[in-house]
């Protein structure tokens, strides 16, 4: 192993000789195969297509050329973006057997940069959660306190980077999914701006909210990984043509001067002591790199998490009709295709498909969208979206980044939350604002409490100011 | 309680799911706990506020323009030649639970 394992290290190791892509690779598998066990990071292992990969770049080592940004490095897929004749299951039962025929666009990036596809991980069903335990696979553990949750829904993808089963991995941030987990697991987790990351190949949830994003140990590393992902791709339309600037680069650049707001709104009741301690001492030290502290007012924070639940639940009520059983994926019958009819075909396959979560989350959905209750649910969360998208707005006139805490707690125990969905939807209280709003946000741990569980800290930047986000982030 | 027995029937008919004795209970406590938090959204005046559908229309817009054509960020020029293949067709159909080869096979859909 290099002695150092990011993603320079890897890469320079391997252009230095001092190692090999595949020697790399097989050396994470057999870290898989010790350390998971006990975590359950990972759904699926694809060791022929990595090693065709390691290969490839070995031999391009070998020949002396010039080596890709993240050549050998061994990356690992949240299984809500599809992979090539990789299974790919989104946690759900439903999709059990599915074997996509395409690759999503930010995984065939990541490939043609050079980087080494271990395997598929897991997460919550459809990436509805926020401790990884709604899997039809089994809830994972995280790392960092086994007895704990590695938050959700890309519980895998924080859990594989916290415990060194991948160097960098992507997860996908539906209402805090990427900056939640990262938070718990003590490591970097970045949602980009709304079209910053192109979602062709990710398995849909709320459409107007999913976002694809990046993992890994440090900032820089986190950097690279979006550079490599970003930028317009013709088959996803809400792909936005901003230039796509070299955040590696950016993040040389200083920090004094620039202005980080504080909004009350996100330190009131229910946030825990040592989070909201841990938090404030980061910015304090952002204000002795010579930051400027400016308070600002998010007035309609409180709203957010109803407005998410209705927007969210109501597009994933659509998204999700296309699981009947028909052209892919689980499908449930009575008896013999002449003895059954369609509609029952349809409800039996949903119904042993699904887990509990998902129809909970069809279940609300439909009802905001059905006839009579459009207006004053579905219509009405539209407009408080609005607003909340406002107050940043006027934030953002004032400061360059705004700071708050990533989550209200630490990591929480395995089963404590499982039952009451009320409770585990206000684990996303401060993050899912910024799926709302569409801006960029970032957790990077700042701390630990007395039992030694990591505490994030969270920075919104402006709509594709994700170069500023990443260089503020650095100096934490 | 505002959701009732009937309404949970309903929804799940819409939605295409049966649910079990248990998970009509349990969609009941659920729905109304849920929907019973969502109900502080109506201490907002919206009246005059416009809905937001998707972050999208935020930029790429042109302003100058009116209707879909305000979204020419989304729409390519029609591809003459070189259209990119779509997907052939044994390999479309292959994780079909039930296909005849050519079509997807599925339980008969009209009664005679």
């Amino acid at each position: 192993m290099p002695s150092e394992l990011t993603i320079d290290g890897v890469r320079s190791a391997i252009a230095e000789r001092q190692t090999t892509a595949i020697a790399l690779a097989q050396d994470f598998y057999t870290r898989i195969r010790k350390e998971d066990s006990e975590i359950g990071a990972f759904l699926t292992l694809c060791e022929e297509r990595a090693l065709v990969q390691a290969e490839r770049i070995d031999r391009m080592a070998a020949q002396g050329k010039p080596l890709p940004p993240l050549a050998g490095v061994p990356v690992a897929i949240k299984d809500v973006m599809v992979t090539r004749g990789v299974r790919t299951t989104a946690g759900s039962k439903i999709l059990d057997n599915f074997i996509p025929p395409y690759d999503c666009t930010a995984v065939a990036r990541l490939e043609a940069a050079g980087a080494v596809i271990l395997g598929k991980l897991n997460c919550d069903e459809f990436a509805m959660g926020s401790s990884t335990e709604n899997s039809a696979y089994g809830a994972v553990h995280n790392p960092r306190d086994k007895s704990r949750v590695p938050g959700g829904s890309s519980g895998g993808s924080a859990a594989a980077v916290a415990a060194e089963m991948a160097v960098a991995t992507l997860g996908s941030d539906t209402g805090g999914s990427i900056r939640q987990p990262a938070s718990f697991c003590g490591v970097v987790g970045l949602k980009p701006t709304y079209g910053r990351v192109s979602r062709y190949g990710l398995i849909a949830f709320a459409s107007s909210l999913d976002h694809i994003g990046p993992f890994a140990k440090t900032v820089k590393e986190v950097a690279l990984m979006l550079r490599t992902i970003a930028g317009r791709d013709p088959m996803d339309s809400t792909s936005a043509a901003v230039p796509v600037p070299d955040y590696v680069a950016e993040l040389e650049k200083p920090v004094r001067g620039l202005k980080v707001g504080v909004a009350k709104e996100y330190f009131g009741s229910g946030l825990d002591p040592e989070v909201r301690a841990a938090v404030e001492a980061a910015i304090q030290k952002l204000a002795e790199l010579g930051c400027e502290v400016v308070p600002v007012s998010l007035p309609h924070t409180e709203y957010a998490i109803p407005t998410y639940y209705i927007v969210a639940t109501a597009e994933a009520s659509a998204n999700l009709a296309r699981y009947d059983g028909v052209r892919y994926g689980f499908r449930a019958t009575a008896g013999s295709l002449s003895q059954d009819n369609l509609s029952q075909m349809y409800r039996l396959t949903r119904d042993g498909g699904f887990g509990m979560e998902v129809k909970r989350r069809i279940m609300l959905g439909t009802y905001v969208l059905s006839a009579g209750y459009y207006d004053a649910y579905y219509l009405k969360a539209q407009k408080v979206r609005t607003l909340l998208t406002r107050d940043f707005d006027e934030a953002f006139k004032k400061v360059d980044v705004i700071a708050a805490p990533t989550c209200p707690t630490p990591a929480f125990r395995l089963g404590e939350k499982v039952n009451d969905p009320l409770a585990m939807y206000l684990a996303d209280i401060y993050t899912v604002t910024a799926n709302l709003a569409g801006i960029p946000g970032i957790s990077v741990p700042c701390g630990e409490n007395h039992e030694k569980l990591p505490i994030g800290l969270q920075l919104f930047a402006k709509h594709f100011d994700e170069a500023t986000l990443l260089r503020v982030a650095q100096c934490v | 309680m505002k959701v009732t027995d009937k309404d949970v029937a309903y929804v799940a008919d819409l939605a295409n799911l049966e649910l079990t004795e248990e998970e009509r209970a349990r969609m009941l406590r659920d729905l109304n706990s849920i929907l019973e938090y969502v109900e502080r959204l109506s201490e907002l005046e919206t009246g005059k506020v416009a809905p937001m559908a998707q972050v999208s229309d935020r930029y790429g817009v042109d302003e100058s323009r009116q209707g879909s054509d305000r979204f020419a960020y989304a729409i390519r020029e029609d591809v003459k030649d070189g259209l990119r293949a779509s997907l052939p067709h044994d390999v479309a159909m292959k994780n079909a639970p039930d296909t005849d080869g050519t079509f997807f096979e599925v339980p008969k859909v009209i009664e005679r």
